[in-house]
């Protein structure tokens, strides 16, 4: 029996057909092993209350002038710093053109519900850029911030002027939502 | 699992049966009488030490395991718990803590010896590669167990490394985000990684299953890198080298119980010893100390995404070396000028090291003091570069030109004549 049936496949002029069948099986079964492979990829992001823990409200008239405060938000902390008339002015006086990652101050500034920046409040993710180390306040070359793990300079606007990190200290998405609080992500 | 002939014969009725069916107790006597070259040296007992510290830490691990929380609220306070309330705790955890740095150490004099001897020349390109990829999966585990118990260095010390993949470009911030699983280092981030640091080991014992498995096909190198030839050129595994590496490991577990029970903190960092915060970076991040080379390679150049290739390449280029070095000849016993350019290789490692431990501004060597009283001279930076510039020139210039223009010393005809040749009329026998 099993060989008469032997040699009727192999008399079958069927091999199109099955190479056809043998093909769309295969990519069938990748296709579907492939899609399976995302859900284990996919884990790995941020869950969603991660994404949902995602703003908070910050009291600027709580920052004394000449201080600075610390907060977390998503893990990192902001830096909410209240500048002196003397860091604003050497903020604002920095040729720009000359900068690693060129901004000026007023780029780093959101303006209020009236349009004007408000150059007392610098608001920032308080993350050098280089390998994500916490920069110290009123510290190094510029007046600004230092980051002790790899020696980067920031000026009074947050501004990377020296050593590895490779751009200026993030500004996080915030609004205000009065005059003198703002919500930040 | 070995290519030579099996001349294992079942005596009882027992052995018999199973040799018919599972012939595994012919593997392991195949792999006792397994022959080795009779000159190996004690430099050739790290691949059994480096076995024992693998089991050593898989044991230990699993144990610790028992008694840790991987959560950021109560990781620290665990670990800390198993140090002073488990029983045993303060032997074991050390045990494992310290066991993570003799490892490091082992498969360091593991790899310089076959760096010296040519152990990566042909037949053994694979053996070397598995090993590359062995050190490279532990390097990664190393990492992901220094985290754990969610110390100040723990913490920045995954900020810092998972900063790397930051730097990719374009992709790199998601990447990074992927890896962590949030925004920062966070409670995802820990439990992933302590999920992984458990898997990891396991990956390395099958590569080390492969990497013995090339071992034995191949056959081992020896110190004056001649493949034995006949008989009288090699000597069984047992009893002659369990008894050597025997010898060798309670040497090196002498120096391991030394850390465990009088030291067992002076390999890691007093800032490990305040719990991870988030808004304050410590004043001096630095690895541990089996990674330091490559942290002050990484810190070499001014430019991260640079700084990372550079550390990147300075592990890439040992999975090519097999064919950067061209000398036939494997020993650098009898290449004069290469073993010079080899021990420079080894100053400029440490010098790596010690640069990774430094701040990169600071004054390694003073020539004096400037018009304000400070110290001017070579700084670590610039030290490191220099030192960085001869690592790469040694793999990708000094080896690959060397094998070309160096003429090899006469190299003897067989080991036994080697063995044999410098100790005539000596009544002890040959090492």
């Amino acid at each position: 029996m099993s060989e008469t049936l032997n040699k009727e496949t192999e008399t079958v002029d069927d091999e199109g057909k099955r190479d056809f069948i043998f093909l769309a099986t295969g990519a069938a079964a990748a296709a579907g092993a492939a899609s399976l492979v995302w859900p284990f990829v996919a884990q790995m992001g941020k869950a969603a209350d991660t994404l949902a823990a995602g703003s908070i409200e910050i009291n600027l008239s709580n920052v004394p002038e000449g201080q600075q405060l610390k907060t977390l938000w998503r893990g990192k902390p902001v830096f909410v710093r209240h500048r002196t008339p003397a860091e604003i002015a050497e903020a604002e006086s920095v040729d720009v053109s000359a900068l690693p990652d060129p901004q000026t101050d007023d780029e780093r500034l959101v303006p209020n519900s009236s349009g004007k920046v408000n150059p007392k409040y610098l608001v920032m993710v308080g993350v050098c850029t280089h390998f994500g180390c916490v920069p110290v306040g009123e510290a190094g070359d510029f007046d600004g911030w230092y980051c002790p793990c790899h020696g980067s300079h920031y000026d009074t606007s947050g501004r990377i002027r020296k050593g590895p990190a490779p751009t200026n200290m993030a500004i996080p998405p915030y609004e205000f939502i009065s005059d003198n609080v703002i919500k930040v992500g | 699992m070995s290519g030579h002939p099996s001349t294992y014969e079942p005596k009882y009725a027992a052995t018999k049966w199973m040799d018919q069916r599972l012939p595994i107790i012919r593997m392991g006597a195949d792999f006792m009488t397994f022959p080795s070259p009779r000159n190996l040296n004690y430099w050739w007992t790290f691949g059994g030490i480096l076995a024992l510290c693998l089991v050593s830490q898989i044991i230990t691990g699993i144990i610790l395991a028992m008694h840790y929380v991987p959560h950021i609220d109560h990781a620290f306070d665990s670990v800390q718990r198993i140090k002073r309330d488990v029983p045993y705790g303060w032997l074991l955890q050390p045990m494992h803590a310290v066991g993570a740095s003799m490892f490091f150490l082992a498969v360091y004099v593991h790899m310089l010896r076959g760096l010296y001897y040519g152990s990566y020349k042909a037949p053994r390109e694979l053996l070397w590669i598995i090993g590359c990829l062995i050190y490279l999966i532990m390097m990664a585990t190393g990492f992901l167990g220094y985290t754990l118990p969610w110390g100040q260095m723990s913490f920045w010390g995954a900020t810092v490394i998972t900063g790397f993949f930051g730097a990719v470009p374009v992709v790199g911030e998601s990447l990074q985000q992927w890896l962590l699983g949030g925004y920062a280092v966070d409670n995802a981030t820990l439990n992933r990684f302590f999920a992984l640091h458990y898997l990891l080991p396991f990956v390395i014992a099958a590569l080390v299953g492969l990497h013995v498995w090339a071992l034995h096909h191949a056959g081992q190198n020896n110190p004056i890198g001649i493949t034995p030839k006949t008989k009288q050129d090699t000597l069984a595994f047992h009893p002659f080298y369990t008894v050597k590496d025997g010898f060798a490991v309670c040497v090196f577990l002498l120096i391991f119980a030394f850390f465990v029970f009088y030291q067992p903190d002076a390999l890691g960092h007093a800032d490990n010893y305040i719990r991870a915060d988030a808004m304050k970076t410590p004043p001096h991040i630095v690895p541990e100390w089996y990674f330091l080379p490559f942290y002050a390679i990484l810190r070499a150049v001014p430019d991260k995404l640079a700084g990372i290739l550079l550390m990147v390449g300075a592990i890439a280029v040992l999975f090519v070396l097999p064919w950067l070095d061209t000398s036939k000849v494997r020993s650098m016993r009898f290449r004069p000028v290469a073993r010079r350019f080899f021990y420079v290789f080894l100053v400029m490692c440490f010098i790596l090291g010690w640069c990774g431990a430094e701040t990169p501004d600071n004054i390694a060597f003073p020539f004096g003091t400037n018009d304000a009283g400070e110290k001017v001279g070579l700084s670590f930076y610039r030290l490191s570069q220099i030192a960085t510039i001869y690592y790469f020139a040694f793999f990708l210039i000094i080896l690959p030109v060397l094998g070309l223009t160096e003429r090899p010393k006469d190299r003897p005809e067989s080991i036994t004549k080697a063995v044999l040749g410098g100790h005539k009329g000596a009544a002890a026998p040959a090492e």
